[in-house]
């Protein structure tokens, strides 16, 4: 058929150039947001997209966005958000990403009503909260259980209203923001150490497309299709960390992904898609085989205080969560994933490996539809389980990589050898420490999005001249792309992904062992060699065992990382386990593991983390923060606190 | 464990193609979209399909499944018979870039000539204030995953490519609608809009868009049925223009119900084949209520009549599976003009004011 007159050679192979001021890659939450910013801020720019424009995994986000907004709770503010979700990253966060998520989320879920989205709402007209793990108070915006779906539509149809805007005044749609989608890019093109452009290609006909653009946003998502049970699609192989690598950036936390409690187990076919957490924020409670309701056995004494006894106290939290304290359901996502393992171990678990979700005995059939329309709907179209009528049966799925690129906090461009790079949303690591908090996400995705596209923005006027693209590296990028389809002695791209799968979901899952990550290394250089030599059948319009081939090698260096910085990791810490090392270790909360690319292996370095200001660690109990910090760093806390008072008293004897 | 099943699957290009067969394993519990994985993974590495969710959210994995709009992802292989072959074609409505891939810019150009949402420029942001029950009307249409099987179903476009350039299809006609009800739009056109760049009025309201929506919105009944009767008194469109020829204006619900319920209803000689509707002709009694709440009676108000229906009671979907070329009168192919006179539905014209 078609397939000879498509392998051509790279010399007579055609490829398409564009001049951009700022390339944004990946079309989700962060990557779209990044590009109205630098739209906004006068550049040209283009959007990256993997799927169709308006796909991306974003839609997936069910529960909300966090913004302490106060509208259902007063009480709620930045300082309380902030303080949620350091705890809930067992403090390990960059603290200074954590304020400005917690600072800048409520101007942006209101900016998103500017773009037309339509929140559900509170009765006095604000945008209605709701109640979520690990946050104090109500505080997710949200439509029903599709939130992420709302937010992607609304950023996407602002990009097209600032393309009509462009119309009117440039007579093109496409003059000054332009969506590729169905494109993929391979490779980062650099100057030196500068940014200079982006090679990839089309997936409809193959062909290959050349940015050159001297700021670049990476957005592209997490890394979750290396594991065999995810709740992420195929576009999650980790792209941009392995563009970020390969162009001389750094990744930090690679150790931590997070497994969320609460994926279908059943029928096979659905394994790992997500069961929002707003079943459990709305009433689900989780049982065994045996009918007991089993998370009061789980709650660990960090949490102690927050988390309610008995069954009955935490029933009434729902209606008076100011007398009563939360039910234990609503533990952050790592401490249920874990305690569900644990139920299934000890076997206790449902047929199909999981523990069992029970909303229908707690809430009217009538209620539940209303409130979980996508839930009644997910399970009644892919499982034929009514959930008004029956509970659920779920278990962990690898949902979300808290590591990413290393970035600095205020601008989200990447630290390391290389310049006119910015990464955004879950492909940047540091905001969400050892565990992300459900709702932090998106608004993650708008707060970083925007202050990614500003300040590439901003880089590209401080710029004197353009870097250029070297002739070479577009050549070899263009070999390298080629090659699976040149071989046909190699391996199916699918049965390497396989086994990848399989090593990362075995050897490097929820529970780590120190032999077994020895043994994943092991397994992911032999997998290494394989993968190198990949061949893929058939030609190049439109063939997904191709684009597979190419997104391997991606897939295998970010799963590297997270295996060797699991390995050197010797504690216990929100999204990483080790069974040899089962608890926190205050020490190892003042490390960050930082990667990096020496030729091409992985190079791991030790990091120590930024030390909190003064005023933001004044916001947490010292009973709290003896729990995480070193006896050194509780000294100098005391020390602290007493100077606060000493200048206190000062203040009240000069009155 | 699995057992074996046929598939046939349609491969090829722009330039051609035809169905090849493959017989492949089935698991229990697995969808369509499962089984062209296993395809992918084993028989078939090169065979192009979109897909990215796999749970019904991102509307990516659109296809025809024997001969009907579908996601992939969303059509649980227990729905067929274990002997039964499954034909897995392209939407047909879009051109074909490769095997179960066609080319969809058509509805991203309709989605960018549509106005955007204008903000009301005297409110801050965070000062925007709503009711929810103002917000659900839009919020219905904003559940939309655009998996475009409403475009690829409609009339209007499917096989007839001409029409293309003057309609934009259901996804639009609910855009428009979903900004025309949210409650902060200043734009006031959004009407005239979707009559006069859409092209409304050539939709017949044969709800087929709203058969294949795989999120149940109502498309027909709550969009644009409610957008043809707000244009009505400015623009010309050939169904509301007939529809007022044949019934008069301001009847109150009682008479105009379908259902046997209600007395003064119409009836037309054909059992179930003319009957009035306001729920486009579904002939379904909760439709039906459902549809008369989202109408006021104080407009004039269309009144699209049903046209034959299959066994099951739903319209033919395509041509394929229907007994002649053409989309079926929206009034019914049993139904004959003039219509004869004791069919015709008569209210006085003071009635409403004697009601009230």
């Amino acid at each position: 058929m078609t397939t000879n007159s498509h392998r051509d050679t790279s010399a007579t192979t055609r490829i398409e150039r564009h001049h951009y001021d700022v390339v944004v890659i990946g079309a989700g939450g962060a990557g779209l947001r990044a590009a109205i910013e630098a739209r906004l801020a006068g550049k040209k720019t283009a959007i990256i997209s993997k799927s169709l424009f308006g796909k991306a995994h974003t839609v997936m986000a069910e529960g909300g966005a966090a913004a302490a907004m106060g509208n259902v709770n007063s009480r709620d503010s930045w300082q309380v958000h902030f303080r949620d979700t350091m705890r809930g990253g067992k403090f390990l966060n960059n603290f200074r990403m954590a304020e400005l998520h917690a600072k800048e989320s409520p101007q942006r879920i209101w900016e998103l009503e500017t773009y037309g989205a339509l929140f559900d709402r509170t009765k006095d007209g604000k945008i209605s909260q709701r109640n979520f793990g690990g946050h104090e108070y109500p505080r997710l915006a949200h439509v029903g259980d599709r939130t992420g779906l709302e937010l992607i539509r609304t950023l996407q149809q602002k990009i097209v209203s600032l393309q009509q805007e462009d119309k009117r005044e440039h007579g093109s749609y496409d003059a000054r923001i332009k969506v590729f989608s169905e494109t993929t890019i391979t490779e980062l093109l650099l100057d030196g150490d500068r940014v200079a452009g982006a090679f990839g290609y089309y997936r409809e006909s193959g062909e290959f497309v050349l940015f050159e653009a001297p700021a670049v946003v990476l957005a592209t998502g997490g890394v979750g299709r290396s594991y065999k049970v995810t709740s992420n699609s195929w576009e999650y192989t980790g792209d941009g960390h392995a563009l970020a690598l390969r162009a001389g950036a750094t990744l930090i936390n690679m150790e931590f992904l997070q497994f969320h409690p609460t994926g279908m187990v059943w029928p096979v076919s659905v394994k790992g898609i997500l069961v929002t957490e707003s079943v459990r924020g709305d009433g689900g409670i989780l049982k065994n085989s045996e009918g007991k309701r089993f998370m009061f056995d789980y709650v660990p004494d960090v949490f102690r205080k927050q988390y309610a006894e008995t069954p009955e106290e935490a029933d009434r939290w729902y209606d008076d969560p100011d007398n009563n304290r939360r039910p234990p359901e609503l533990l952050p996502r790592d401490e249920v994933a874990r305690a569900i393992n644990s139920e299934v171990k000890a076997g206790r678990g449902t047929p199909a490996g999981g523990v069992y979700l029970d909303i229908a005995s707690r809430l009217p059939a009538e209620e539940i539809r209303r409130r979980l329309p996508s839930m009644h709907h997910q399970f009644k179209g892919l499982a034929d389980v009514d959930i008004t009528k029956e509970p659920m049966e779920v278990g962990p799925t690898c949902h979300y990589v808290m590591g990413g690129v290393e970035v600095d906090p205020d601008s989200g461009a990447a630290y390391g050898a290389v310049r006119g790079l910015f990464a955004a949303g879950e492909v940047s690591g540091g905001m969400h420490g050892s565990n992300r908090l459900g709702g932090n996400s998106l608004s993650d995705l708008l707060v970083f999005g925007k202050r990614a596209g500003g300040h590439a923005a901003t880089y590209v006027d401080q710029l004197t001249g353009r870097p250029r693209v070297a002739v070479t590296a577009v050549e070899t990028a263009v070999e390298t792309a080629l090659a699976p389809l040149q071989r046909d002695t190699g391996e199916n791209p699918y049965t390497l992904q396989q086994d990848l799968q399989a090593v990362m979901g075995d050897l490097v899952g929820i529970i780590r062992r120190e032999a077994e990550l020895e043994d994943a290394l092991a397994r992911l250089a032999e997998l290494r060699e394989r993968v190198a030599k990949v061949s893929a059948a058939g030609g190049r319009r439109y063939n997904p065992g191709w684009h597979l081939a190419l997104d391997l090698r991606n897939m295998l260096v970010v799963s590297e990382c997270t295996a060797k910085a699991a390995l050197e990791r010797r504690e216990s810490r929100g999204g990483h386990t080790r069974e040899d090392f089962p608890t926190m270790d205050p020490q190892w909360r003042r490390v960050n593991l930082v990667c990096s690319l020496v030729g091409d292996t992985v190079r791991l370095e030790r990091k120590p983390l930024p030390k909190m200001r003064s005023e933001l660690i004044g916001l947490f109990d010292r009973a709290e923060l003896a729990k995480y910090l070193t006896d050194e760093e509780l000294t100098e806390f005391d020390a602290l606190v007493a100077a606060d008072a000493a200048a206190a008293d000062v203040e009240k004897e000069n009155r | 464990m699995g057992t074996k099943r046929q598939f046939r699957v349609w491969r090829g290009d722009a330039e051609g193609g035809d169905l090849q067969d493959y017989t492949v394993e089935v698991n229990e519990g697995e969808v369509v979209l499962d089984v062209i994985h296993r395809l992918q993974a084993t028989d078939a590495p090169d065979l192009a399909c979109r897909w990215n969710c796999k749970a019904g959210k991102c509307g990516s994995c659109s296809m025809e499944i024997n001969g009907m709009p579908k996601l992939g992802c969303m059509t649980r292989m227990s729905t067929f018979e274990e002997n039964e072959t499954i034909t897995v074609t392209p939407l047909r409505t879009f051109p074909v870039i490769r095997d179960l891939v066609t080319d969809v810019s058509f509805n991203y150009e309709k989605a960018r000539e549509t106005p955007a949402f204008a903000p009301p420029a005297d409110l801050a942001p965070g000062d925007y204030r709503m009711q929810q029950v103002d917000v659900e009307r839009s919020q219905e249409f904003r559940k939309c995953i655009e998996c475009f099987l409403c475009q690829n179903v409609c009339h209007v476009i499917r096989d007839h490519d001409e029409n293309k350039q003057a309609f934009s299809g259901p996804r639009y006609f609910i855009r428009a609608a979903e900004l025309d009800m949210h409650p902060l739009d200043t734009r006031t056109d959004r009407k005239d809009y979707a009559q006069t760049e859409q092209g409304l009025g050539f939709c017949n309201i044969t709800k087929c868009c709203t058969e294949v929506c795989p999120e149940h919105i109502k498309i027909t009944d709550n969009g644009i049925i409610p957008m043809k009767e707000r244009v009505v008194d400015r623009r010309y469109d050939p169904l509301v223009w007939l529809g007022s020829k044949i019934f008069r204006r301001g009847q109150v619900p009682q008479t105009s119900v379908t259902s046997g319920h209600s007395p003064g209803a119409v009836r037309s000689s054909a059992a179930g084949g003319g009957v009035h509707s306001h729920a486009g002709g579904s002939h379904d009694a909760q439709a039906e209520i459902q549809a008369q709440q989202g109408v006021n009676w104080h407009r004039e108000v269309p009144h699209p009549t049903a046209p034959a229906v299959d066994a099951s009671g739903k319209l033919p979907l395509t041509e394929l599976t229907f007994d002649r070329a053409a989309a079926p009168s929206p009034f019914g192919d049993d139904v004959t003009f003039p219509l004869p006179p004791e069919h015709l539905n008569f209210a006085h014209p003071d009635q409403d004011e004697r009601n009230h």
